[in-house]
């Protein structure tokens, strides 16, 4: 029933695009002709101009299709190999070695940053245990200056876009090397050289800007396009509804992509909504959408890169939505034992893993084994090492950072406000931690 | 929400103030009559054009709204990234101030969004972070509050939280603003305070033709996120000889529009008028003298002017048609008691709109009109 929803709804974007193509070429009575063409078995037809539909002479309610809802697209099974060799994206060896590498190292830096917030060492920290095929997947598949609007759980793009081990480190430690100056909590990465937009923690206010941005993109015709990343609870806000349904009104070059985890911190998928997960929402809107296995990185990448091929090339927006499966706690201020079981977390972890399915796959090829494992393994734990000694050693930004780029240039009375604070630490700096800051 | 609202002023305002524009026109003095003609109360202000200005080349009679779509014309004429969108500004707008743009530039930079504020700033943000100009339009101030999460968490903390690494500082956001005679509770709100506490963004308010234009062009042009609230009952009443081409007026400055020794009145918007006629009543009634300040910009807001003419006059008396608690005057008052204290001889006072929402037929008892004002310099002058 839901696909063929979807087939109708499909039909009808398909109708309205058409209409709007002929509409831009013809006088509006011919376009108006060319639309009641496509109903001629009714003598009667609906002229409401806000749906093109038949229409039918029985009460019968559209009943949404949860139980057997959009199919999740596979391209490799749980032992990395590929089921259709048609769908095989055929990856040279050294670039699937980036995404197991990337992934891998992801995963170290996630512990180990993990384990320092459990320390005391930084105040706050969140992992994206079985999410790494998600953003290697996708970040593979976009050109490098593609804009990425993310929400907090996507670190694995800006490893792949090459983000160094010491700037991840300098955010999460406020360091003095942190390009964000030290103001936001960790984990809230940005940077300009890599196209990604610094996150923010106020959940998907993202999904419109990015709408915003594919749409400049659009019209100075720059031939780029932009992902949005968003978990399944953020979907749940306004600005989600917002974003998507811009994105097909204003036809922007834009890939929305959903890591549809199963929880938003303690809430089940159950209690966030009641229809066929966030994918089936898209042809809502008239947006063409795909359900994608998040722990299979070549369904991730091949989606990608079909999306933002379309995006750019036709102007509208594609939503991907990757299942996948939340394995660490939300936060380190979260224990997810709390809400769920142990048996649960341990099957994903231990049975349907995006990084061991790729192992799989590496293996399979004779492109990876447990010498080449173990070497990996003890290097990658060695870098992330030296980076995170150094940012701890480092000191903090110069306390004149709290006063600067609230505005483009600094207003009187901020300026006081400033001298102020600094004439205040004049008197009374032994009792404020003066010493580990920059001066 | 909005839509319905934007139909039935464009009905109301569309009809009764397009006679009360005609009458402007012709003779401005003659628009109160005008008002009384149409059975509503008459006017709570009169507006008084300014002197031409010469140094910007030629101008032309406008009213508020067509000063705005003037400017509007001048950027996007200017700049080639500049784009203006938000509810029915397609057609021209349901204040008419965007009417022409589209057939002029084009509907992929003049167009319609679906109705829903916290998308029109979410995507003006978008636009803006990739450094193109932004020009969102919220159909009335009453419905800025949907966005107010994008613009308060977002747009305004842009910068700072990127370390200047990502910014929005090409965004503008216009909104019809103040009452307006018959509003009511969702097309009268003047909601600068509460953008007033959020660093990061600037709030700006013309108080006429000439104004709005060269503060518009300012806001377009600055580098930070502004928020451009036009009163809507100036959009047809105000009309006086316009500079065509572009032109800016500076943000953070507050203008001394008559200098007096005994009171300083401060006020932005409409209420800038009904000072203006305080004044005239003070002075024939009881014989004092006020400086009457046009405040302009809210945030950051230019206390030095204020301060300096308390300095000399001693007496502050501050009016706003919001609401009197967490009002924008109570950040004036006590900023100058901070500044002024050895200089003031009397209580500041605030005459403000009162702590009640917006009433449809009580109007005329709710604003802060000259009588209001013009009581509290009298016991002001004799405290």
């Amino acid at each position: 029933m839901a696909a063929v929803v979807i087939r109708q709804l499909g039909r009808g974007w398909r109708g309205v695009r058409c209409s709007i193509a002929a509409g831009a070429r013809r006088p509006l009575s011919a376009s108006h002709a060319v639309h009641q063409q496509q109903f001629t078995s009714l003598d009667e037809k609906p002229q409401f101009p806000g749906a093109s539909a038949d229409f039918v002479d029985r009460l019968e309610f559209l009943q949404p299709n949860v139980i057997s809802g959009i199919p999740i697209y596979r391209v490799m099974d749980r032992q990395g190999q590929i089921m259709n060799p048609d769908e095989d994206p055929k990856l040279p060896k050294e670039m699937v070695l980036k995404f197991y590498q990337k992934m891998t190292l992801l995963n170290t830096m996630d512990r180990i940053l993990y384990e320092s917030q459990r320390q005391g060492r930084i105040s706050f920290y969140m992992t994206n245990y079985g999410e790494e095929g998600t953003h290697i997947g996708s970040a593979a598949a976009l050109e490098p200056d593609d804009l990425v609007f993310g929400q907090y759980r996507e670190a694995g793009v800006l490893m792949y876009r090459g983000l160094s081990l010491e700037l991840f480190m300098a955010q999460c430690y406020a360091s003095a090397s942190d390009v964000g100056k030290g103001r936001q909590m960790p984990v809230h990465y940005g940077s300009k050289d890599l196209h990604f937009v610094t996150i923010s923690s106020p959940l998907a206010t993202q999904i419109p800007q990015a709408v915003g941005a594919a749409y400049a993109y659009k019209i100075s015709q720059a031939d780029r396009a932009v992902i949005c990343y968003f978990g399944e609870g953020a979907a749940s806000e306004g600005d989600a509804h917002a974003g998507f349904n811009f994105s097909a009104t204003l036809e922007c070059p834009i890939i929305f992509f959903c890591r549809n985890n199963g929880y938003a911190i303690s809430t089940p998928t159950h209690e966030q909504y009641r229809g066929d997960g966030i994918a089936a929402r898209g042809p809502g809107y008239g947006i063409i959408s795909i359900r994608v296995d998040g722990n299979d990185v070549f369904a991730v990448y091949n989606a990608t890169k079909e999306a933002r091929r379309r995006a750019v090339a036709e102007n509208q927006p594609f939503l991907i939505e990757a299942m996948t499966y939340r394995i660490g706690h939300h936060s380190t201020s979260d224990d997810s034992s709390a809400y769920r079981s142990v048996d649960e977390v341990n099957y994903w972890d231990k049975q349907d893993h995006p990084i061991s399915r790729l192992r799989h796959y590496m293996v399979n090829k004779g492109w990876w084994d447990e010498e080449q494992e173990k070497a990996w393994r003890k290097q990658s734990r060695k870098r992330v090492m030296e980076a995170f000694e150094e940012a701890e050693r480092e000191l903090k930004p110069k306390v004149d950072y709290l006063f600067t780029d609230v505005y483009e240039e600094m207003p009187v009375l901020l300026q006081k406000q400033q001298e102020a604070l600094q004439r205040h630490l004049k008197m009374y700096g032994e009792h404020y931690p003066m010493d580990h800051y920059e001066k | 929400m909005a839509a319905v609202g934007g139909l039935w002023l464009r009905g109301a305002v569309g009809s009764s103030r397009s006679r009360l524009a005609r009458a402007a026109l012709t003779a401005p003095a003659a628009a109160a009559a005008a008002a009384v003609g149409s059975r509503r109360s008459v006017a709570h202000f009169t507006f008084v054009p300014d002197q031409e200005p010469t140094q910007y080349g030629p101008t032309q009679k406008m009213n508020l709204f067509q000063s705005i779509t003037s400017g509007l014309d001048n950027v996007l004429a200017n700049d080639p990234t500049a784009v203006i969108f938000g509810e029915d500004v397609a057609f021209g707008g349901v204040f008419r101030c965007t009417v022409g743009l589209r057939d002029k530039y084009g509907k992929e930079r003049v167009f319609n969004t679906p109705l829903c504020e916290q998308g029109i700033v979410g995507f003006g943000i978008g636009i803006a972070v990739t450094g193109a100009k932004a020009i969102a339009e919220i159909q009335f101030a009453d419905y800025i509050f949907p966005a107010f999460d994008q613009i308060i968490n977002e747009a305004a903390k842009y910068r700072y939280r990127s370390g200047n690494l990502f910014d929005c500082g090409s965004l503008t956001i216009r909104a019809p603003w103040g009452c307006v005679g018959h509003g009511a509770l969702y097309h009268s709100q003047s909601p600068e305070a509460f953008f007033s506490h959020i660093p990061g963004v600037k709030v700006v308010i013309p108080r006429s033709p000439i104004q709005a234009k060269g503060l518009l062009l300012s806001c377009i042009e600055d580098k930070n996120p502004c928020i451009f609230f036009e009163p809507k009952i100036l959009y047809r009443a105000a009309v006086e000889q316009v500079p065509v081409e572009a032109y800016q007026i500076p943000l953070s400055e507050a203008e001394v529009l008559q200098e007096g020794n005994d009171v300083t009145l401060v006020a932005w918007g409409t209420q800038v008028h009904v000072m203006k006629e305080v004044a005239s009543m003070a002075q024939e009634k009881l014989g004092v003298s006020c400086e009457v300040i046009d405040l302009k910009t809210i945030l950051p807001w230019d206390a030095e002017t204020i301060c300096k003419s308390v300095v000399k006059t001693g007496r502050l008396l501050i009016s706003h048609e919001a609401p009197i608690t967490g009002g924008f005057a109570a950040e004036i008052s006590s900023t100058v008691q901070e500044e002024c204290f050895l200089n003031l001889e009397a209580p500041i006072s605030r005459v403000c709109g009162y702590d009640t929402p917006f009433p449809h037929i009580f109007e005329p008892f709710y604003i802060p009109d000259k009588w209001k004002c013009f009581d509290a310099v009298r016991k002001m002058i004799n405290y």
